[in-house]
């Protein structure tokens, strides 16, 4: 393992971080809820009365924020290196295995692990051990 | 509202991500790529958003409501069971193939990926998979 210093940015994550952090706390506080992107989006496959428009509202800002960002400055670099028939095995096994196991990333990952959740805690190991094992098989055995 | 606040939390929870270089698939592949060229920066990511959450999630444990009168919907449960651990597994694998979750999956709709839009209709597909197992298990409401 060698850390990659040009790519590291410690400070915009630090930040960026802090400001996710910040939106899960506002969510806690002012709705009472987990912000977990999964289970959040998940929840309008089965729709009940009175349990719609709050889900709705907050991916409707997850998709705005790009949209004023580029209003006022050009996003940060973007890039997608997956190919398509990629994208959608990944997409479908994410969307699979994040309603399974609960959550995901923000569920899990950031607002669990923030509650000390046990749960969460393996749920954010399993995932993340994942997530390196896949990578390593894909850049490492199979690409090489 | 209460929508309001639930549209906010997301826009800032997107705005994080812009800004932690979250939203970038290929950052977070150099982060995932532990035998590579390694990028720390989601570490960091995680530790500002955990430290920031942690303090919320410890002012609401006292609470029976939220600052805006809703009721905490803060989740109970303690199982660390299958489909906690392999449901995170699967989603793992899905995380590495192509460096995106659900709330990264949004904000790449709205910067007009065409590539992440293609994951997100794969991610919703998935979540429809999900609820046709599910319903064909256990009809009935959700919990989540």
């Amino acid at each position: 393992m060698s850390i990659a210093w040009n790519a590291f940015t410690p400070a915009s994550a630090l930040i960026g971080g802090a400001i996710i952090g910040g939106a899960a706390a506002l969510f806690a506080v002012l709705n009472g809820r987990i912000a977990g992107v999964s289970g959040i989006l998940g929840g309008l496959m089965r729709p009940q009365a009175g349990d719609i428009s709050w889900r709705i509202a907050f991916v409707a800002g997850l998709v705005a924020a790009p949209l004023v960002w580029r209003l006022l400055a050009a996003l940060p670099e973007i890039r997608v290196d997956a190919s398509v028939p990629v994208l959608v095995a990944a997409g479908l096994l994410v969307g699979v295995g994040t309603r399974y196991g609960g959550g995901c990333t923000s569920g899990h990952g950031v607002c669990g692990v923030a509650r000390a959740s046990p749960r969460s805690i393996v749920a954010t190991l399993a995932f993340m051990a994942a997530g390196f094992a896949t990578v390593y098989v894909a850049r490492h055995l199979i690409w090489q | 509202m209460y929508t309001a606040a639930s549209f906010t939390a997301g826009f800032v929870f997107g705005l994080g991500l812009l800004v932690s270089g979250m939203a970038n698939p290929a950052k977070v592949l150099g982060f995932l790529d532990l035998a590579g060229a390694w990028d720390p920066s989601l570490a960091l990511v995680m530790a500002g958003a955990v430290a920031v959450g942690a303090a919320a999630f410890t002012f609401m444990k006292r609470r029976t409501r939220t600052l805006l009168g809703a009721p905490v919907l803060l989740p109970s449960a303690r199982r660390i069971d299958r489909r906690l651990i392999l449901g995170s597994l699967v989603f793992g694998v899905g995380w590495g193939l192509a460096g995106i979750c659900p709330g990264p999956a949004l904000v790449l709709a709205g910067t007009g990926s065409a590539k992440g839009l293609v994951f997100l209709v794969a991610m919703i597909a998935g979540n429809g998979i999900f609820e046709f197992f599910e319903r064909r298990a256990a009809p009935g409401p959700a919990h989540t």
